[in-house]
């Protein structure tokens, strides 16, 4: 496949390789805040092929592992709900809500449909005009133009039965939390290439100015994933504090205006809850009240239920990267794939579900 | 949330005012929305997330980035074993 | 919580889930989901000899010479008919296999039909047409059978259930739990072609495939590897969970360890562009006409040649080694050099947006 074969170059990866090898003189701590990158760092063992000077941590970087609980039950309330079609990206039906999920909310009757594209629930939204169609709209920067796009394509068909469910997250914000953390050890960020196609990276500047680390747009073939960590590292021994783009064929420094716009008209920021970690303010995005007829929040009632996070999971301090999935006490035991304890098992690419699949 | 792949653009078309394009990817075959990336040509790839195009991928910037990765492994071969 | 940092510590997840009170669409998804369902629900309660071996047809003692070898299975796949077969091709070569997977000849089937008010009598025609000659390429009869309708909304037009009998070649002691040290793991064709042709035929995730499901009966094919050698251990064809299901099964049967060549793994190029759009890895994805076999050493090039020469045997490919350590493990060298796990599949396979 074009643009997919040639950054699985066996014999590039490992002269890359090589190459940071020889450059690293010293250990350095790197985080990728993306699951997709921690995805393909582990399916194709690249952590295993890296100098032992270099630690790769995972941050959290999958929205459905950072989806808070209270969430996941509104999703849930209104999926249960007559004359609902609930609509969701993949992964969102093994999530642990308080005692349920999509699953078993679909189990007992409710009409729960798993979309590749929030225009197949909006499609739905038009073939159906009897029912109520409710999207869940996750995801992080990525995702948001396909997600804000359902919204203004369903108010320009003047489709009265659609609405979204948002939990969006951001990245600079969580980069912020983690690198501001009196715990934080990270020294390089590799940032996540896609959240960079649409938002560029011209948001990064006051956080390399703030808190004084290399930071390298990467992308998720083997080969850019081996490249971006190279780039950092050169930064990292050279002491320069710069931002690198290791994925210059698919982002630019000012990203994607049109998505960008869409955005802005449909979003604004607000503060969000990310599951196992806690508040990051401003770190979210909701719907614009301007759009307040397309919330599903608004539309059902939900507004009373409140939902606290409970024990045992470390899961947070594996998605800030403090710990890995190993250090677990309950990992592979009473925490496994079919039996979540928490967001990051339950992901295919949450950190913990990652190194279950692979790396036991 | 980055699960994108590339895409070719086989045909443009518009659809209840959005502008879509067909879209091979790797043999297989869908439809992507182009609203976010509208100078998008046939012929031209894309990453596409969720059906959306996300960003227009630059053949050149892939070639010149290609190129400089080859001439790793190539320049430490010409030099012979470096220092360790 | 201060608001100039965020509280790191005392992170605090949700309770776990394990769908114990109800079914739900992981326990038939062919994975772990399934085969503790299969063990919590049935095996405890059936528990007997032929059950407990664990393979997918049962070889029972008879007074006749030989043992017999005995499979059913029920067939609710959607849509009835997709790119390069139906639900009735399906139901005969799944049955014909899972004999055939013992070493067995398979002779006689049987098949049950579920059949919904208002399914077209023309619908019915063409499955049962496509049966006969499915059957037939097989060389095998179906000779009983039922009938039940049931209400408009309740079997997605048409359910069929299939039962199927063989008679285990003399001397042949073939079954997952046979696998040794220094086998040799043959496939015997690409993966993933049926699950990704049905769900572009399904049309719910929106694209299009020229993808045709590889849905084939495998019993000539197994004659002419028998044929080649008395040293095939292991048969198999992995279907629901993929090839990563089954080996991990087998691994666990014999209590061996797998370890697989990713460069070796065949996988049609729009198979594994479907997989990466969705998230998948074609591992786990489902076969219809494939059989995964693992045969002594000595006789690999004797066995993979047989298969070369025979239909639905032209692709095959040594793929990997079995070994004693790390038991009931499977691994995968990566085209990198890594070393990594693969595991059978969890619950239900869902597409990704990470």
């Amino acid at each position: 496949m074009k643009y997919v074969t040639e950054y699985r170059d066996a014999a590039l990866v490992k002269n890359v390789i090589e190459e940071i090898r020889r450059t690293v003189t010293r250990p350095w701590t790197l985080m990728e805040i993306c699951g997709g990158q921690t995805h393909a760092i582990v399916r194709h063992g690249i952590d295993q092929l890296l100098p032992p000077e270099i630690e790769l941590v995972h941050g959290p970087g999958c929205p459905v592992c950072v989806t808070p609980l209270e969430l996941i039950d509104k999703a849930l309330a209104i999926a249960s709900q007559p004359n609902v079609i609930f609509c969701s990206y993949g992964d969102m039906l093994r999530v642990p809500g308080s005692g349920r999920d999509l699953f078993s909310v679909k189990a007992q009757g409710g009409d729960v449909r798993v979309v590749y594209s929030p225009l197949d629930a909006v499609a739905l939204a038009e073939k159906n005009p009897d029912k109520q169609v409710v999207f869940f709209a996750i995801g992080f920067e990525t995702t948001a133009p396909p997600n804000v796009m359902s919204v203004i394509h369903a108010q320009r068909l003047g489709l009265k039965n659609y609405s979204v469910l948002v939990s969006h997250v951001r990245v600079p914000p969580a980069m912020k939390a983690i690198l501001g953390s009196p715990h934080n050890r990270v020294q390089g960020f590799l940032l996540a290439g896609h959240v960079n196609a649409v938002m560029g990276y011209h948001e990064y500047p006051p956080l390399l100015e703030e808190f004084q680390i290399p930071m390298v747009v990467t992308g998720f073939e083997p080969l850019d994933i081996v490249q971006g960590i190279l780039t950092t590292v050169q930064l990292l021994e050279a002491g320069k504090i710069e931002i690198g783009n290791a994925y210059s064929r698919a982002v630019t420094f000012e990203g994607l205006k049109p998505a960008q716009d869409a955005i802005h008209k449909v979003f604004m920021e607000c503060d969000r809850t990310w599951r196992g970690i806690g508040e990051i303010p401003m770190s979210g995005w909701c719907l614009r009240p301007e759009f307040d007829e397309f919330n599903a929040e608004k539309r059902f009632n939900v507004g009373d239920i409140h939902t606290k996070e409970s024990s045992l999971c470390i899961a947070g301090q594996i998605l800030q990267g403090l710990k890995k999935p190993h250090d677990c006490p309950a990992f592979g035991k009473e925490c496994t794939t079919e039996n979540p304890l928490g967001a990051t098992m339950v992901s295919s690419e949450g950190a913990c579900a990652a190194y279950y699949k692979y790396g036991r | 949330m980055c699960l994108g792949i590339p895409g070719k653009i086989v045909e443009r078309f518009e659809k209840n005012g959005l502008q879509m394009a067909r879209v091979d990817i790797g043999g297989i075959s869908r439809e992507a929305c182009l609203d976010y990336v509208p100078e998008a040509q046939v012929g031209e790839y894309c990453i596409i997330h969720v059906g959306f195009a996300i960003s227009v991928l630059s053949e050149s910037e892939a070639m010149e980035t290609l190129d400089l990765l080859r001439q790793i492994g190539a320049i430490e071969e010409e030099l012979g074993v470096e220092q360790d | 919580m201060t608001d100039e940092t965020i509280n790191i510590e005392g992170a605090v997840c949700a309770p776990p889930l394990t769908h114990n009170e109800q079914i739900v669409m992981g326990h038939g998804a062919g994975g772990r989901m399934s085969h503790q369902l299969i063990q919590k629900a049935f095996m405890s309660a059936f528990d007997n000899p032929a059950l407990r071996a664990g393979d997918d047809a049962a070889r029972v003692e008879s007074n006749l010479h030989s043992n017999l070898a005995i499979s059913t299975d029920a067939h609710v796949v959607f849509p009835l008919f997709f790119p390069g077969g139906d639900i009735g091709k399906l139901a005969v070569c799944g049955t014909v296999n899972d004999v055939a997977m013992l070493g067995a000849k398979p002779l006689y089937l049987t098949a049950g039909f579920i059949l919904e008010e208002g399914l077209p009598m023309e619908t019915l025609k063409q499955v049962v047409a496509s049966m006969k000659a499915a059957a037939d390429e097989a060389g095998v009869q179906i000779v009983a059978g039922d009938t039940k309708v049931v209400q408009r909304g309740k079997a997605d037009g048409l359910y069929i259930t299939t039962a199927g009998v063989g008679v285990v070649r003399e001397g042949v002691s073939i079954s997952g739990a046979n696998a040794k040290a220094g086998d040799a793991v043959i496939l015997s064709g690409s993966i993933g072609d049926h699950g990704i042709a049905v769900l572009a035929a399904r049309g719910e995730l929106g694209f299009q495939s020229s993808l045709q499901s590889d849905v084939a009966p495998l019993n000539h094919l197994i004659d002419a590897m028998m044929n080649a050698s008395n040293n095939v251990h292991v048969l198999r064809d992995p279907t629901r969970g993929g090839l990563a299901t089954t080996l991990n099964e087998i691994a666990n049967q014999s209590n061996v360890g797998i370890m697989l060549n990713e460069e070796t793994l065949p996988v049609h190029p729009e198979v594994a562009a479907a997989c990466e759009m969705l998230g998948f890895d074609p591992l786990y994805v489902a076969n219809e006409g494939k059989l995964v076999t693992m045969v002594a050493r000595e006789d690999a090039e004797k066995v993979l040649a047989a298969m070369r020469a025979t239909k639905y045997g032209e692709a095959a490919v040594i793929i990997g080694e079995v070994t004693a350590e790390p038991r009931g493990r499977v691994l995968l060298k990566t085209e990198l050099g890594s070393t990594r796990i693969v595991d059978m599949l969890a619950g239900e396979m869902l597409p990704r947006i990470c």
